[in-house]
């Protein structure tokens, strides 16, 4: 793959200070659907060291996204208590920031305008252009700055929401399945740009997948969810050293296991 | 028969038939004005129409103008003379049309009179109207614009910042929503009457009425718009430290803007219905008012030279705003060209 540019040992625990400690205690939620309450998340509780990188793996639907939403702050928990470095969150922070499956850029706006838009909101008013090319080159779309996001592709497009996340030098990434629509090679691209993006940058990553192999290469640890109301099934480190690769035998035996948990045939 | 059952997706052998080439349009174009103009010149007329001459004499210089220009920009010449030409080239089959539908309605108008005189004039009798009258038909254009924009521009931006309050605010929802249900419906020349006697003047009266013709359809489409914008936009944007004022500002607005030019279209074409009823009705100015008045005279020639001022003034505005839409909305793919 890409491996030359993953050629980096593991970041030293004294590097890992731009990212943020993230801790969930028996949170709980549920949705209101017709009056009735539907219970997606029971009783989780986790906690991520600065500048980890976790992987929430679970069947699709089983509310693996609205744990993403709590603790980025769109919504509070029923119950339970998030805390980022200690701080109990109440509300959305740019310090904490999500990337969606989709990437949900603006059309009516360049991409550099799109990148520039967090920094517009909290009124940088300067360098904000110079600080969006950077981010653009930062996740290899410099060159596309004055393009409307209808003219880019899948892959381009998530790099481009990448980048909007990034220019705001967030202590926690949430990536809420955000290569889930790629295609294959693309998303293969894409993992390692995540894990290039991470090792420089030292933030803490949170993300939330249904996809086994790409937990498995990306993330330090895999807590495996259950289905609706997700409870976790099992908290499982991943210590391999970077960069990994698909079939490395412990990976594959990891894999396995996880697949069994799951309740899939392996 | 045969043809018809025959193999499906058969490609007949012949070549596809083609319009003829540019100058040999031009020529064919530029015959059929010089048939008109011989025609209007000629032929004896049943009446007395001043201006038959001139209208010979335009049509003969449209038909010599058009194979020099054919011929001149077929030449190879500088790159923007040649797209005129190539413009010309395009509209020649249209422009022969022209001249044989002219060459029709003189025919049946003024040399065999097959229509009823005073109802059907001939060209040369509406270009009389242009030649002679262009001041009184000019000033009602101006006053026919003058209260249109007006009114549009009012009716405009009260329907624009009503329906983004009552998109964005439950407030504004609850209070509005049952008034616009009820009155918006209501065809705006319904209030004709009252506002002639509530408002001070008929030109004050006449700029409400279209104000209100314009802003309903502006409000309700803003409204649907602004409600309608991708809750997850709203979602980047508060991660990301917004306002809520930049929430309504840099977001629900930019992406409710295509839905407001719908509205905008839509309050346009329902101001020109109103403008023209109000003129007619109490304004003593513009187009509409010339309408009537010609009319009243059994000035018919007039009336339909006021008729085609009206179109070109319509379609003009119209091509405006389709061109401040394609100014705004740069960024969306697939626009309808107007």
């Amino acid at each position: 793959m890409v491996a030359a540019t993953l050629e980096r040992p593991l970041p030293r625990a004294a590097d890992r200070e731009a990212g943020a400690r993230l801790s969930v205690e028996g949170v709980s939620h549920a949705f209101a659907i017709r009056g009735a309450a539907l219970p997606v998340l029971d009783r989780i509780g986790l906690a991520v060291e600065p500048g980890g990188f976790v992987a929430l793996l679970g069947p699709s639907g089983c509310g693996k996204s609205t744990m993403l939403r709590l603790v980025a702050g769109l919504e509070p928990p029923d119950a339970g208590r998030i805390a980022v470095d200690g701080a109990r969150v109440a509300g959305p922070d740019p310090a904490r920031l999500l990337v969606f499956q989709d990437p949900t850029l603006y059309p009516w706006r360049t991409v550099r305008g799109n990148v520039a838009l967090g920094l517009e909101a909290r009124g940088v008013g300067r360098e904000r252009a110079a600080r969006a090319d950077a981010a653009l080159r930062l996740v290899g779309l410099d060159g596309f700055a004055e393009v409307y996001p209808h003219q880019l592709s899948g892959g381009m497009a998530q790099r481009a929401a990448l980048a909007r996340a990034l220019v705001n030098e967030p202590r926690l990434l949430l990536l809420d399945e955000p290569l889930g629509k790629l295609d294959a090679l693309t998303r293969l691209a894409m993992q390692a740009e995540i894990l290039r993006l991470w090792q420089e940058k030292r933030f803490t990553a949170l993300l939330v997948t249904h996809d086994v192999e790409e937990a498995l290469v990306l993330a330090e640890r895999v807590i495996v969810l259950s289905d609706r109301p997700a409870a976790i099934r099992a908290d499982i480190p991943v210590d391999r050293p970077y960069p990994r690769h698909r079939d490395d035998p412990n990976l594959v035996r990891l894999r396995r296991e996880i697949l069994g948990i799951l309740g899939q045939p392996t | 028969m045969a043809s018809l059952t025959g193999t499906a997706g058969a490609v007949p052998d012949r070549p596809a038939r083609r319009l003829p080439a540019p100058p040999a349009r031009a020529l064919a174009a530029g015959a059929a004005w010089l048939a008109l103009a011989g025609a209007t010149y000629a032929l004896p007329e049943e009446g007395d129409f001043p201006y038959t001459a001139t209208f010979a004499a335009g049509a003969l210089g449209i038909g010599l103008a058009l194979p020099l220009a054919a011929l001149l920009s077929s030449a190879r010449l500088s790159g923007r003379l040649q797209r005129a030409g190539a413009r010309l080239a395009h509209g020649t089959p249209w422009l022969a049309v022209l001249a044989l539908a002219l060459l029709a309605w003189e025919l049946v108008t003024a040399k065999f009179a097959l229509l009823p005189m005073p109802f059907f004039p001939p060209p040369q009798a509406i270009l009389e109207v242009f030649l002679d009258d262009w001041p009184k038909l000019g000033g009602s254009i101006l006053a026919s614009l003058k209260l249109l924009a007006g009114g549009y521009l009012f009716g405009a931006a009260a329907g624009f910042t009503l329906g983004v309050a009552v998109g964005w605010s439950k407030a504004v929802g609850y209070w509005a929503h049952p008034v616009l249900r009820f009155v918006g419906p209501l065809p705006a020349t319904a209030w004709l009457p009252l506002a002639f006697f509530v408002f001070p003047s008929s030109w004050s009266a006449s700029t409400f009425l279209v104000a209100l013709a314009t802003g309903f359809p502006v409000t309700v489409l803003t409204w649907s718009g602004v409600a309608g914008v991708n809750k997850a936009y709203f979602d980047v944007a508060r991660t990301l430290g917004a306002s809520p004022r930049f929430l309504v500002l840099r977001v629900a607005i930019p992406a409710a803007l295509p839905h407001v030019f719908v509205g905008l279209f839509m309050g346009l074409g329902g101001s020109f219905a109103v403008l023209v009823v109000a003129e007619m009705l109490g304004v003593k100015s513009g187009l509409g008012w010339y309408l009537q008045w010609a009319q009243g005279w059994a000035a018919y020639a007039n009336m339909y030279a006021a008729l085609i001022v009206m179109a070109l003034m319509c379609s003009g505005l119209i091509t405006l705003l389709f061109r401040l839409r394609d100014r705004v909305l740069s960024w969306q793919k697939g626009l309808v060209q107007w």
